[in-house]
């Protein structure tokens, strides 16, 4: 039996020491005298949640695949553990070998989301690896990160020798082998470096200067060396049907946030809401092959012994294949007693009968997220969702039983008015209203239940919002109570239950999210005194952040709250996610017309995607 | 049919808590393709009952589940199948399909026996073996033992039915009883106690060797009693 890491003392005195065992249900075990390359593959966060990621389990599948290959997981051990592990000098190490991690060939970091950047070098810190890239030496191992956030590496780009740009199914194979072929030759990082930048959808940061305007907006951007690409292209899976899935993903002993098989049916999305950034880094909508899934489906079901399924895609409704694969699957799950989950359905009379199938309409909700209050503000951000729909859809659940319905809404959004807010309570009221003039009084089981949630809207690369300015927080907090105050002037208040978030973390996030190169110093600094965990609000430390900013020298409303001219040079510019620049301010215009444009499946836009060959691009058009 | 399952439970795995164990046997028996039966409604679940709940950081060579089966091929198959799912750490020791009139792994339990050993870090007496005999010898141990409701005094002797030292280690065989369920940690706890001795954080490393059921004659088998 392999030795732990971590003492026994150790173990018993943290929280869940099941996150720091490995030894899970297929995790891959493989002789160190077998392999040339080990990779530790993170994400930089609590292991449940890390574990609930279906791209590292793509990724950790592919790459075991690889017989030279070994890849192992390591995530953000929680404080408790981080505490000791820095009071008795213990190493960061892998779950499955719990080999250090500086022994390793590759550490690769999965960025989801902004607000984990300082457990990215909390990770570094534990693992003994230098902070800079700059500081790093042959001995240590070739940072690598990947992800949606890595569509603006510049505010963590002094922290990775390389980001991925795209999806991670592709290059690796070849990132690999030029890196056997540069160590069997004893070369350095640098000329390794120097020469992964040839492969596309490989950025290395060291290689670029980037010089500014006296407003603070980018001069000019360029490599150091002549032959290098002063585009890179986002890398994707052409035919998703025949490419890396795993068939035996790691079962974790512990519940973890999402405790079950993950089918990915499609990528990409055809709807082109202005505010999403997902659904435009991903195009073009590419869908699997309906017997493909129905083949992983099973096998994925016997290798874990999961007790539930979820489909998982930006808009499952939009699955061309969707009623046969939902027969399927319902049909082979009865027989096993297993779940299924379906989320991001739009809500019609399809999609009420599969719930009314596969789940306890009585315990369940419905979701419905207009984005918007108004159908004027739907309009501008290109959510193609009208009332009528919404109330349809509302109409014919309360009739089949369900008293429950979700809204999901986003505040701060461009060309936003009072009225619009006011939208909001006005909406859930009539739906309220709705459930009361469709449910006779004898039929009614307790109350309608509407729970209506705002987020902030913060504006992301590649969007065509991309220029738009973000709300201060005291605009954000001062939007809250006014919907707050209209939903409690509506007539079916007690119907209606409102949440909103918080709005220091949103505005951070916001900062991150259009930044440049400057901010490393900040989140460097911020990391250095105390800040980590940010994601997790009983640990996020706001004045920690300004007092950085401020001993920085570094104004942090130059990165959201400032108008953007149409011609600015964005720090993400360099990168290409197939969707050209000039795409996004056509939408971005549009938008201030408040005028609708319609999905790929309708129309095709002419959004530059196209190039990529494949999807949705390619598919006759009704 | 109900069908017993003794397994172990050794190595790093002892990390792992009891209700996290429960959920890795439901789709560990998913994955092997047993034909368990489910309970009725809406949302349906395994019939399984597991005997005596291990203590996290505890190791194990005799715990016990029940489960309700449709149908099953052997015995032998049943545990060749289980254990071809296994992780390390956890072996499926025997299967055994039970009489109707079996009472369920739970409600059976009536002992236990552990084998405990010491931490470096625990301060021993030279003649602690000795000490440990007439601390068992004696022929009360009144103890105050800390319940849901409150504080009960009790003669811990009692619920001791066995004690030996065996090399370094103290061998144990304890009441496991629903409601007077006794820890091997407590019983060691309650003799260094006796000796004024401080004991150090995670004193002991305890291993579970076998869970207890009373026969027709009253007398202690193992939950699996094969002939």
């Amino acid at each position: 039996m392999k030795s732990l890491m971590l003492s026994e003392e150790i173990l018993m005195q943290v929280e869940k020491p099941a996150r720091y065992i490995g030894n899970e249900v297929n995790a891959v075990m493989k002789d160190k005298k077998d392999i040339r390359v080990r990779f530790a593959m993170c994400f930089p966060d609590v292991y449940e949640i890390g574990m609930s990621h279906l791209g590292i389990q793509i990724i950790y599948d592919m790459l075991n695949s690889f017989e030279d290959v070994w890849c192992e997981r390591v995530y953000s051990p929680w404080v408790d553990l981080d505490a000791i592990m820095r009071k008795e000098n213990i190493p960061l190490f892998a779950l499955e070998s719990q080999d250090p991690i500086k022994e390793f060939d590759f550490l690769g970091i999965t960025i989801q989301y902004e607000m984990c950047y300082t457990n990215i070098l909390q990770v570094l810190d534990l693992a003994g690896i230098p902070l800079l890239a700059k500081d790093r030496s042959d001995e240590d191992p070739i940072v690598i990160g990947g992800g949606p956030c890595t569509y603006n590496p510049e505010p963590i780009c002094d922290f990775f020798d390389l980001f991925y740009i795209g999806e991670g199914e592709t290059q690796y194979r070849n990132l690999i082998s030029l890196y056997e072929e540069c160590k069997e030759k004893g070369e350095s990082r640098a000329a390794f470096l120097r020469k992964a930048a040839s492969i596309p959808g490989m950025y290395v940061p060291s290689l670029y200067e980037v010089s500014y305007k006296e407003d603070g907006t980018i001069l000019e951007r360029k490599p150091l060396f002549p032959d290098m690409p002063s585009k890179i292209v986002k890398e994707l899976v052409s035919d998703v049907s025949d490419t890396y899935y795993p068939a035996a993903p790691v079962v974790p002993f512990i519940k973890v946030t999402q405790d079950r098989v993950v089918l990915e049916i499609q990528r990409g999305c055809i709807r082109g809401c202005r505010f999403c950034q997902a659904g435009q880094l991903y195009r073009p909508v590419r869908e699997r092959d309906v017997d493909f899934l129905k083949d992983y489906a099973m096998k994925m079901l016997a290798n874990t012994g999961h007790e539930e399924i979820s489909l998982s895609s930006l808009s499952s409704s939009d699955y061309s294949k969707l009623p046969e694969l939902i027969d399927f699957l319902i049909e082979e799950c009865n027989k096993r007693k297993i779940n299924i989950s379906l989320p991001s359905l739009r809500i019609d009379a399809f999609s009420l009968d599969v719930m009314n199938k596969v789940q306890d309409v009585k315990k369940s909700s419905l979701t419905f997220a207009p984005e918007a209050g108004s159908q004027r503000l739907r309009d501008v951000i290109n959510k193609g969702l009208t009332e009528e729909v919404i109330l349809q859809g509302a109409k014919l659940a309360f009739e089949g039983g369900w008293t429950r319905v979700k809204l999901y809404f986003m505040l701060g959004l461009p060309f936003e008015t009072e009225e619009d807010i006011r939208g909001i309570a006005e909406l859930s009221n009539k739906i309220a209203a709705l459930f009361y003039e469709t449910v006779p009084k004898e039929k009614r089981n307790g109350k309608v239940q509407i729970v209506a949630s705002t987020s902030f809207f913060i504006p992301k690369p590649f969007t065509p919002f991309q220029w738009a300015p973000q709300c201060r927080k005291e605009e954000f907090l001062e939007k809250a109570y006014m919907t707050r105050t209209s939903i409690s002037q509506q007539l079916n208040q007690k119907s209606i239950k409102y949440n909103w978030h918080e709005a220091d973390a949103s505005v951070m996030e916001g900062i991150f999210a259009r930044g440049d190169r400057r901010l490393n110093q900040v989140i460097l600094k911020a990391y250095e005194k105390g800040c980590f965990y940010d994601a997790w609000s009983e640990y996020y430390k706001n004045d920690l952040w300004f007092e950085s900013f401020e001993e920085c020298g570094i104004d942090p409303d130059f990165y959201t709250v400032r108008e953007r001219s149409d011609d600015e040079i964005f720090p993400w510019d360099f990168l290409d996610c197939g969707v050209s620049k000039s795409f996004l301010l056509k939408e971005w215009h549009r938008a201030q017309e408040e005028t609708v444009t319609p999905n790929c499946r309708m129309q095709c836009q002419g959004c530059g995607a196209a190039r990529f060959q494949t999807g949705v691009c390619y598919e006759k058009r009704a | 049919m109900k069908v017993r399952i003794k397994f172990s439970k050794e190595g790093p795995i002892k990390f792992i808590g009891h209700l996290d164990v429960m959920r890795y046997f439901q789709k560990a028996i998913r994955r092997a393709d047993i034909d368990i039966a489910y309970t009725t409604g809406f949302s349906p679940h395994q019939i399984m009952s597991f005997a005596s709940p291990l203590s996290v950081g505890h190791e194990s060579i005799g715990e016990y589940f029940d489960v309700e089966l449709h149908s099953i091929v052997s015995e032998e198959d049943m545990k060749n199948r289980l254990n071809s799912v296994m992780v390390e750490g956890i072996q499926i020791l025997d299967v055994a399909v039970l009489d109707d009139k079996e009472g369920n792994a739970m409600a059976s339990v009536s002992a236990c026996d552990y084998l405990v050993s010491f931490s470096d870090k625990v301060m021993l007496p030279e003649d602690w073996k000795d000490r440990l005999y007439a601390f068992y010898q004696q022929e009360s141990i009144p103890v105050i033992k800390k319940t849901k409701k409150g504080e009960k005094e009790l003669n811990l002797k009692e619920g001791i039915y066995r004690m030996e030292i065996r090399d370094e280690q103290v061998y144990m065989l304890l009441d496991a009883g629903s409601g007077s369920n006794i820890k091997p940690g407590f019983v060691l706890e309650t003799f260094f106690d006796s000796l004024a001795i401080e004991l150090p954080a995670f004193p002991f490393r305890i291993k579970r060797i076998d869970t207890y059921k009373r026969n027709e004659e009253n007398r202690l088998v193992p939950l699996i009693a094969r002939a």
